[in-house]
């Protein structure tokens, strides 16, 4: 930055980027604001924020209703467990394409990335009577299943980008070396690898985590994740808004804060290498 | 590098990723197009039997379908303009020399990072209720009649919530995008006493080209598909108000429980979805090396 700036243009901006920022956060904030407050608060009109009663009530309250630790836990089974299978089929493929590319390589990703055109509810009913004839209905194997098949060509397709930044000729040195292919694995491909693993699986976490479709039309009870826990939450009648935002605050919190970790990764990631 | 045996061992690799992805692809869709023409409702069992296109027929033809597509589209392409104009003028002002440019980016992220059902729970219940909803106390404290947002404007709530959830996205790529634009460039430019706009629509914006390519794509693919919004909020009402093609396809499947016409549905969908995938791949193509 060579450029000159005055403080007061600096002062100006930076004032004005602050109130965009914040008027775009304020929905979370106020939402995690709310969930400290008592019910009566929270509904109070004008809106109380000085004044406020607050209270960790509605914490322990929607902890403690007997199925909230079921959804949460179905979150965490069926977001990490797609993930982990996405990321075993999708390593070996995304590394091949990468270190030994074919003439039909850039077409195969392509397709891949087109099966995600598809709408899911193109295909919901046959996934619907699949999943109750084979009894995955409403099984967290069932759901697993399912968010690794629509997130795979993304997984495929952000660990590409990531190994095709790999130099190939670190293993051909290695190899001139004399190094078996199971060092050339171990000691050279897999430091180099695990950044771009760390990070593709960081952000199918997220995704996983926040899917809303299959979640909510593949399960009823015994799977169903925080998802379809906060869909069946809505219109709440006078006295739920803190409980409301407790859950809701709960049900964000673990995802927010790994995105904050990963944004830098998010750009990249998502946008298959195209923007870094 | 390539030699016989890497290609087979890549083959090999390559192999359980296309399985599994041809057969997700596949397997529904054979079974959805098997079952667009038959009649078959999960009510009257027994009756199943083959009826053309019979099913293509009661979809086309009826009122809400018009409606669906219409709204479909206005949803894409809503949140689409609000999210590119608005993401590129947040990008550029977060790009200026402030303060706290780190805390500002994770700021401007987080509601892409709320799922769904929460982000429309939030301003269903938090802002846009018409007697609890923060929006609603502004009413009165403006000394007006609080607005019923999702009852007499839902498609317009519900455009508004979906960019809330992706303005955030749109303005991190665009953001990420400015960054690496080279800023000797734009200062020989100024020098020269090229003006701001011009700076900006000569300069930055052919610069963000790519940029946008990519968030379009992905934002469509997401957007094409929105369903908990909808479902969480308006179920989409009043009426078919609110209805956009895949709640139209899930109400008769889950709720009308019928299968025939929903596979049609299904079918018809994915055709259109084809239509507009096609041009966006060749968009991405161009913009992406693979």
């Amino acid at each position: 930055m060579a450029r000159a700036v005055t403080t007061q243009t600096k002062v100006t901006y930076t004032i004005a980027a602050w109130a965009v920022a914040l008027l775009i956060f304020f929905p979370v904030l106020w939402t995690i604001l709310t969930s400290f407050k008592t019910e009566a608060s929270a509904v109070a009109s004008p809106p109380e924020l000085l004044g406020a009663d607050w209270t960790l009530q509605n914490y322990t309250d929607v902890w403690a209703r007997s199925d909230y630790p079921r959804f949460f836990w179905n979150s965490v089974w069926i977001s990490i467990g797609s993930t982990l299978l996405g990321l075993v089929i999708a390593i070996p493929a995304a590394w091949s394409m990468a270190f030994v590319p074919g003439k039909r390589t850039k077409d195969l990703l392509m397709w891949m990335l087109s099966t995600k055109m598809m709408p899911a509810v193109g295909v919901l009913i046959p996934m619907y009577l699949i999943f109750q004839k084979t009894g995955l209905f409403d099984t967290r194997i069932g759901l697993i299943l399912a968010l690794m098949l629509i997130n795979l060509p993304i997984i495929i397709w952000m660990l590409y980008t990531y190994f095709k930044e790999i130099p190939g000729e670190i293993l051909e040195a290695a190899r001139m070396d004399g190094a078996s292919l199971k060092n050339e694995i171990l000691y050279i491909l897999t430091p180099m690898a695990v950044p771009g693993i760390a990070s593709t699986l960081l952000l199918n976490v997220i995704l996983a985590w926040n899917e809303a479709f299959w979640t909510i039309t593949l399960t009823t009870i015994n799977a169903a994740p925080l998802s379809a826990f906060i869909a069946s939450f809505s219109a709440p009648q006078g006295l739920f808004y803190a409980k409301l935002s407790a859950a809701s605050t709960m049900a964000i919190a673990p995802i927010l804060i790994l995105g904050w970790f990963s944004q830098k990764q998010l750009v990249r990631g998502l946008t298959f290498g195209a923007v870094k | 590098m390539s030699t016989h045996s890497s290609r087979t061992a890549g083959r090999l690799m390559v192999s359980p990723s296309v399985i599994v992805l041809f057969i997700w692809m596949v397997v529904p869709l054979a079974i959805t197009i098997f079952f667009s023409f038959r009649f078959y409702r999960l009510l009257s069992p027994g009756r199943e039997r083959w009826v053309g296109f019979d099913n293509y027929a009661w979809f086309l033809n009826s009122p809400d379908f018009w409606v669906a597509i219409l709204n479909t589209l206005l949803l894409v392409i809503g949140v689409l303009i609000i999210t590119v104009v608005f993401g590129i003028l947040i990008a550029l002002l977060i790009d200026q020399p402030v303060w706290g440019q780190g805390i500002l980016r994770i700021l401007v992220i987080s509601p892409f990072f709320v799922m769904p059902p929460v982000a429309a729970s939030i301003w269903e219940n938090l802002f846009m209720h018409p007697q609890n909803g923060l929006l609603a106390a502004a009413s009165r404290g403006l000394g007006q009649e609080p607005i019923l947002y999702l009852e007499a404007y839902p498609m317009a709530s519900i455009i508004f919530i979906v960019s809330w959830e992706w303005l955030p996205f749109a303005t991190l790529i665009l953001l990420t995008a400015l960054q690496s634009m080279s800023s000797e460039q734009l200062e020989a430019a100024e020098m020269d006493g090229a003006s701001a706009f011009n700076r900006f629509r000569f300069m930055t914006l052919p610069h963000l080209k790519r940029a946008i390519t990519v968030v379009v794509l992905i934002q469509t693919i997401f957007l094409l598909g929105i369903f908990g919004e909808i479902f969480t909020t308006t179920q989409g009402g009043p009426g078919s108000a609110s209805t956009t093609l895949p709640y139209m396809i899930y109400k008769q499947a889950l709720i009308a429980k019928d299968v025939g016409r929903a596979a049609a549905g299904g079918i018809i969908a994915v055709i259109l979805a084809n239509i507009v995938a096609i041009g966006l791949m060749r968009a991405i193509g161009k913009n992406i090396d693979a």
